[in-house]
C-alpha cells in the first residue's frame, strides 16, 4: 500500500532540477519565468530543487560542450530512477545556431537520453510548460512500468 | 579606429604598459588577430576618462610573449584566453591555466589559427 | 589552522549558470578563490568564418540572451562604422528605447536573483512579476520576449505605432510605480542590509586597477558609463551616470535599482524625441578592409567589440569583450576575507553572465 502511495505522489508532484548546459541564458530565464507568479508551474505540483538526488525531471537548456558534458552526465547519473529529461530550446535539441562552433558537441541527446524536445529560440514559457506537462505524462508512464 | 595607436615591440611592451598604468589608464582588454602566416597581432586597449588608447604589437606565434599580468592583474584572464585561442606562450603569467581555461583535451585544433578552418558538420 | 577546499559550482542552486570556484577556507573565512571557466564556452567568435556579416547579428545576439539587444546594437554600430553607413535618426532612437527596456528587464531579473541569493524569496517573486510587463512590451513590439532581434545592419526592422507608444508609456508608468513600492525593502530593510552592507567591499582604487566595469565600478564610486559617450541615439538624451560610493554589495544593488528607475526615464525621453523617418539605410557590398573598435554600455557594464574586415562578406576577426569578463578579477579580489555563507551573495553582486564571459 505504501508503495502505491509513493508511486502516485511521485507522478502527481514531480520535482524538477534545471541545468544550464551552455545556453545563452535566453532559455534559462524563461525556465525561471515559469516558476514566477505569471506562469507559476507550481500549480501543477512542480517544485524546483537544487539537488539532483531529490529530482525526478531534469530540464536542460543549451548546447553541450566538451567540458560540461561530464557535468551533465554526472547530474543525470545522480538522479534516482525513474527519471525524465526535457531538452529546452533549439540549442538543447540540436546545437542551434552554435552547432558548427569548434567547442560544441551538439544537442543534449548526444550525451543522455531525452524524452521531450521543446522548440524555440528561446523557448517561450508557454512552450516550456507544455513540454513539462508532456514530460510528466511520460514520467508517470515510467513510474507505472518501474516495478 | 577611434583612439591613438602606439606601436610597441616585445622588448618594451611591459615598460609601455607600466607607463600607461602610472598615467592612470584602465586596462580594458586585448584584441588579437592573425598577422601573416605565423604572426599574431595584439592590441592592448586602454581607457582614461572615456579616451581610448591602443598599443599595437606584432609577434611570432612560436616565441614567448612577455606577460603584463604582473602590471595589471586583470590581464591574466585575457592572456589565458589568448593562450587557448592561438597556442602561444606568455612569459611570467601569474596564473597559467596551461590552455585549459576554456578547452578540454578533446579539442585538438587551435581555434583561431586561420589555416585550421571549421568544417560544417554534416 | 587547517585549510579546507570547498568546490562551489558548476551546478549550484544560486547560480543560473555553470561556473566553478575553488574556495580555500580556514574556519568559515575564505582565504583564496580560484575560478574555473569553460562550461559555457562555445567558440562563437570563430563562427565569423562561416557566417556572413549579416548572419553574425543573430549569433552576436546569442552571446547572451539577457542583453541580446545591446550586443546586436554594438555589433551593428561596429559594422556601420566600418562600412560608413549613416543610420537614420528614427532607428537610432528606437534602438535606445529597446536597449533601455532590455536594461530594465535585466536589472529587475538581477534584483530578483539577488534577493533569492540571500533567501528573500517573496522579493524575488515580486521583481519577476513586475518584469513580465517589460517582457510583454518586448513581445508586442518585436514578436519575441527575450531575444528581440530587431537590429539589422543600417537600422532596425520593426517600428512603433502611435498606439503602441501610448501603451508603452502607460506600462512604463505602472512598472515605475511598482518598482518604487519595493525601494524601501531593497534599500532599507533590516534583513537585506544585514546581508549586504559591508559585504564584498571593493575600494575605488582596486575597482579601477582591476578593470571593473559597469555597476561594479560605479558602486565603488567611479562615474563611468559608456552612455556618456553619446553613441547612437544617446546623443539626443540627457544622461547622468548613477554612482554609489560604499563599494559593497548594497552599493551595487542600489546602483542597479536606481538605474532601473533611470532607464524608465530614458525610455520616456527617447519616446518624446522620436523623430519621423526611415527605419533602415540601404547597405550594399561587403565590409572593407579595416579595423573598428566600439564600446556600448550593457546592463552589466562596458562591452567592447573589435572587428577586422578583409573586404569579403566574412569578417577577418570578431573579438568580443564582455563586462563579466572584466568583472571576474575584481570578484577574485572581493572574496578573500569574506564568510563562506556570503559567497553566493558576493558572486551574484557582480551580476555574473557566464555565457557572455566565455562566448
Amino acid at each position: 500500500m505504501f508503495g502505491s502511495f509513493i508511486k502516485k505522489s511521485r507522478a502527481k508532484s514531480p520535482w524538477i532540477i534545471h541545468f544550464d548546459c551552455g545556453s545563452c541564458n535566453g532559455c534559462d530565464i524563461e525556465v525561471l519565468a515559469c516558476l514566477t507568479p505569471l506562469y507559476d508551474v507550481e500549480r501543477f505540483g512542480v517544485v524546483n530543487v537544487g539537488n539532483p538526488k531529490h529530482a525526478d525531471v531534469l530540464l536542460v537548456t543549451g548546447t553541450v560542450n566538451h567540458r560540461n558534458k561530464k557535468v551533465l552526465k554526472n547530474i543525470y547519473d545522480q538522479m534516482p530512477e525513474p527519471k525524465a529529461v526535457i531538452a529546452i530550446g533549439a540549442c538543447g535539441n540540436t546545437g542551434g545556431v552554435f552547432r558548427e562552433a569548434y567547442n560544441v558537441v551538439g544537442g543534449v541527446d548526444q550525451v543522455i537520453p531525452v524524452d521531450v524536445y521543446v522548440p524555440g529560440c528561446p523557448a517561450k514559457p508557454e512552450a516550456i510548460i507544455d513540454g513539462v506537462v508532456v514530460g510528466l505524462g511520460k514520467f508517470a508512464q515510467k513510474v507505472e512500468e518501474a516495478d | 579606429m577611434i583612439g591613438k595607436v602606439i606601436d610597441v615591440t616585445v622588448d618594451n611592451v611591459v615598460g609601455e604598459v607600466m607607463k600607461m598604468k602610472n598615467d592612470g589608464h584602465r586596462l580594458v582588454t586585448f584584441s588579437t588577430y592573425q598577422e601573416g602566416e605565423d604572426g599574431l597581432g595584439i592590441l592592448y586597449h586602454f581607457d582614461k576618462e572615456l579616451e581610448t588608447t591602443h598599443l599595437r604589437m606584432t609577434v611570432k606565434r612560436d616565441a614567448p610573449i612577455p606577460s603584463v599580468s604582473g602590471v595589471y592583474f586583470a590581464a591574466l584572464l585575457v592572456e589565458n584566453e589568448i593562450r587557448d585561442q592561438w597556442d602561444v606562450k606568455f612569459d611570467g603569467l601569474v596564473l597559467d591555466f596551461n590552455r585549459s581555461l576554456y578547452l578540454d583535451p578533446e579539442v585538438t585544433q587551435v581555434p583561431l589559427v586561420s589555416n585550421v578552418k571549421i568544417e560544417p558538420k554534416k | 589552522m587547517a585549510t579546507t577546499v570547498i568546490p562551489f559550482g558548476p551546478q549550484h542552486p544560486v547560480l543560473p549558470e555553470p561556473v566553478h570556484l575553488t574556495l580555500k577556507v580556514e574556519d568559515e573565512i575564505v582565504k583564496e578563490a580560484i575560478p574555473a571557466l569553460g562550461y559555457v564556452h562555445r567558440g562563437l567568435e570563430k563562427l565569423a568564418d562561416i557566417r556572413d556579416y549579416h548572419q553574425m547579428i543573430q549569433v552576436c545576439e546569442r552571446v547572451c540572451g539577457i542583453c541580446s539587444m545591446i550586443h546586436a546594437v554594438c555589433y551593428s554600430q561596429a559594422i556601420e562604422e566600418l562600412m560608413g553607413v549613416e543610420v537614420p535618426k528614427r532607428a537610432q532612437v528606437l534602438r535606445v528605447i529597446w536597449s533601455e527596456l532590455h536594461r530594465t528587464h535585466s536589472h529587475l531579473l538581477w534584483l530578483g536573483l539577488f534577493a533569492d541569493a540571500f533567501g528573500f524569496e517573496s522579493l524575488f517573486m515580486q521583481f519577476w512579476k513586475i518584469r513580465e510587463r517589460i517582457m510583454d512590451i518586448n513581445e508586442a513590439t518585436t514578436g519575441s520576449r527575450v531575444i528581440v532581434s530587431v537590429n539589422v545592419i543600417g537600422g532596425v526592422r520593426a517600428d512603433l505605432s502611435p498606439e503602441q507608444i501610448r501603451w508603452i508609456l502607460s506600462e512604463v508608468d505602472i512598472v515605475e510605480k511598482e518598482v518604487r513600492a519595493l525601494q524601501d525593502t531593497i534599500m532599507n530593510d533590516y534583513t537585506v542590509k544585514a546581508r549586504t552592507v559591508g559585504v564584498g567591499v571593493l575600494s575605488k582604487e582596486n575597482a579601477y586597477l582591476l578593470g571593473a566595469a559597469g555597476p561594479t565600478l560605479r558602486g565603488s564610486g567611479v562615474a563611468q558609463d559608456m552612455r556618456m559617450l553619446g553613441y547612437g541615439g544617446y546623443s539626443e538624451i540627457d544622461f547622468e551616470p548613477v554612482v554609489e560610493t560604499s563599494g559593497d554589495c548594497w552599493a551595487r544593488s542600489t546602483v542597479r535599482f536606481r538605474e532601473t528607475l533611470q532607464s524608465m526615464d530614458l525610455v520616456r525621453q527617447a519616446i518624446a524625441k522620436l523623430p519621423e523617418g526611415e527605419l533602415a539605410a540601404k547597405v550594399k557590398g561587403n565590409p572593407p578592409e579595416g579595423e573598428v573598435y566600439t564600446r556600448v554600455e550593457q546592463p552589466r557594464g562596458e562591452c567592447v567589440y573589435y572587428i577586422k574586415g578583409n573586404g569579403t562578406k566574412h569578417l577577418d576577426r570578431l573579438r568580443i569583450r564582455t563586462p563579466t569578463f572584466a568583472n571576474i578579477p575584481p570578484l577574485l579580489a572581493m572574496l578573500p576575507g569574506c564568510e563562506l555563507a556570503d559567497v553566493p551573495v558576493i558572486v551574484l553582486s557582480i551580476d555574473p553572465c557566464i555565457s557572455c564571459t566565455e562566448r
